[in-house]
């Protein structure tokens, strides 16, 4: 199957410029530029159906029609902060297929009038971000960057920023607190970043798989991209497929693949002969798919979109699809996770700073023999008090594998406490 | 010396590159860490000034990234990721096993003063785990499907190369 946005998959030096222009690229971009209005940009891609790869799944032409068109100067944020366990697809595309990423931020940038961009990548990333900026630089002296472009007098500047460790960055507010060098910490919202964003000002914020999509989309058109996928989530999605999985990797399947043929076809099924215990579509962030035998084949029958996983009680968020063998108890899976979210937690509110230290204490009695049946019910509450009373989508997130672990995986925990 | 001085044109770069003053506070920390593996108060105090902050506040965005440290460590943080899904594909026994090896516990350094190993959250490299990622001062390195005979050999290469820096 041919690739869109893994495309050093099918052209191995797409990474260098020269050989990113002897394929088309920036031609969209210039076209865009000498023949376009922004706003047909804009109606392409809300055309197109593309949704933010992020996780939220949110319509990205819709975000960008938020713009308003009567406060200056617009921003375009693009985030590469990407930091929840299990996702490591936006690395490759940076990696190996840099231009294209910069065409997808050019063009966003044009769409919504913005004569600035930046790319704010998690810390971990230093040697991304150096290569980036090489790119950059290598794009300014091409004069695919700079002012007055192909002699209109459109002017474009893109911008690296580099974060220092600090999974909620990838929350938009925090991210844009973070660029503003402050401790990144999500914004109260309204106002949304759209008309109050960075530095105050109208801010279009996307993930680099979302931005990545961009230049194909412009190029041939919403038709041509919603004839993949399926209707209500249309394109490719890059799923990041790890854990107890042969051949673990990235992998860039139309939107409504199965967990069947991602797992078994493409990532060679489980090692050992082991089953499949638990999918986590969404990371650390999923409420845990249980699989048994019962269950086998509606779950792995399941087209991976961002409609059809709720049906079996989780969500495809940036898709990356941890699976868990039966060698492995969910009480420690829980605890992986609740440890993590502890970490991450920001501080800011106290559902989630308290809650998540609270649920720590829980699992970490849990995981040493110590805890009593009365532990479970106090973990559920305090999950099921965490829910619905964040600041930002971290809280809730980290509830998720809580409670689906207790409700789906009951016997885990029971042979784990004394009565 | 000072920052400034030290590094005059990086940060007059740093400058020119943001509309507000403020957003040069998390590349000028990374300066600061650059040679000595930690922020010492004194940068802290030097880049609050700059950006016309309390320090207390720079201190506050030291304590909240990860990447950023206010203590001496070895010359290289080893940070292992055991994250979940690190850790289903044996990032835990990865860990120890190296621990055991080297003779050090996770948070302590190597009597040389060369390692110091670490445990950490997702590094976005889950496919190719047991990985780890190498900070010395602001940069970061990548080591991935990395197994203890592997580790331990690159240690011998990062021992040899001191032994010639000295």
């Amino acid at each position: 199957m041919e690739h869109f946005l893994l495309r050093h998959r099918d052209i191995p030096d797409i990474g260098k410029l020269e050989t990113y222009l002897k394929h088309g690229g920036f031609e969209t971009f210039k076209k865009a530029l000498t023949s376009m209005k922004p706003q047909q940009l804009i109606d392409e891609v809300k055309n197109s159906g593309l949704r933010g790869r992020g996780g939220a799944g949110f319509p990205a032409g819709m975000k960008w029609s938020f713009i308003p068109n009567n406060i200056w100067p617009h921003y375009v944020v693009c985030n590469a902060d990407e930091s929840e366990p299990g996702t490591f697809k936006d690395r490759e595309i940076m990696e190996k297929n840099p231009f294209q990423l910069l065409e997808g931020v050019a063009l966003t940038c044009y769409a919504n009038s913005a004569n600035e961009g930046y790319i704010y990548l998690r810390g971990e990333f230093y040697q991304i971000r150096n290569f980036l900026d090489q790119c950059i630089k290598e794009l300014e002296t091409a004069g695919f960057l700079g002012k007055n472009l192909f002699g209109t007098d459109y002017s474009l500047k893109i911008k690296t920023h580099l974060g220092a460790g600090a999974y909620i960055c990838g929350e938009e507010t925090a991210l844009l607190e973070s660029i503003e060098g402050k401790r990144g910490q999500p914004r109260v919202r309204p106002p949304f970043p759209a008309v109050v964003g960075l530095y105050g000002k109208p801010t279009v914020i996307n993930n680099v798989e979302t931005l990545t999509n961009v230049p194909l989309i412009i190029e041939r058109g919403a038709e041509w991209y919603r004839s993949m996928g399926t209707e209500k989530s249309p394109g490719m999605k890059v799923f990041s497929l790890s854990g107890n999985i042969n051949k673990p990797g990235n992998y860039e399947l139309p939107l409504g693949t199965t967990f069947r043929e991602l797992i078994f076809t493409q990532g060679g099924g489980l090692p050992e002969g082991r089953k499949v215990k638990g999918i986590m579509p969404a990371g650390a962030s999923s409420s845990i798919i249980r699989v048994d035998d019962e269950t086998f084949d509606k779950v792995m029958d399941t087209p991976m979109d961002y409609e059809n996983v709720q049906n079996v009680g989780s969500l495809l968020g940036s898709a990356s699809v941890i699976v868990i063998d039966d060698s492995h108890d969910m009480d420690w899976v829980i605890h992986k996770t609740i440890h993590f979210f502890k970490h991450e937690s920001c501080g800011k509110c106290t559902p989630c700073r308290d809650g998540n230290y609270w649920m720590m204490k829980i699992v970490d009695r849990i995981q040493d023999g110590e805890a009593v049946a009365e532990d479970l019910t106090l973990l559920k509450s305090v999950a099921d008090q965490m829910y619905g009373k964040c600041l930002c989508a971290l809280g809730d997130f980290s509830t998720m594998a809580v409670t689906s672990a207790l409700e789906r995986f009951p016997e885990d925990f029971e042979k784990k406490v004394t009565a | 010396m000072s920052l400034k001085e030290k590094y005059t044109e990086e940060v007059n770069a740093i400058f020119e590159k943001y509309p507000i003053k403020r957003s040069a506070v998390m590349p000028l920390l990374y300066l600061a860490q650059r040679e000595l593996g930690y922020i010492s108060k004194t940068s802290m105090a030097e880049i609050a000034d700059m950006l016309e902050l309390d320090t207390t506040e720079v201190a506050s965005i030291v304590g909240f990234y990860t990447l950023y440290h206010d203590e001496k460590a070895g010359k290289y943080r080893m940070q292992v990721c055991t994250d979940i899904s690190c850790a289903l594909r044996g990032a835990d026994k990865f860990l120890h096993e190296l621990c055991d090896n080297i003779g050090v516990k996770v948070g302590e350094t190597t009597p040389d003063g060369l390692i110091t190993i670490e445990e950490v959250k997702c590094l976005a490299g889950c496919d190719h785990a047991p990985m780890f990622q190498l900070q010395e001062g602001d940069k970061i390195t990548y080591h991935e499907d990395m197994t203890v005979d592997k580790t331990l050999e690159l240690i011998e290469a990062l021992k040899a190369a001191q032994k010639e820096d000295k």
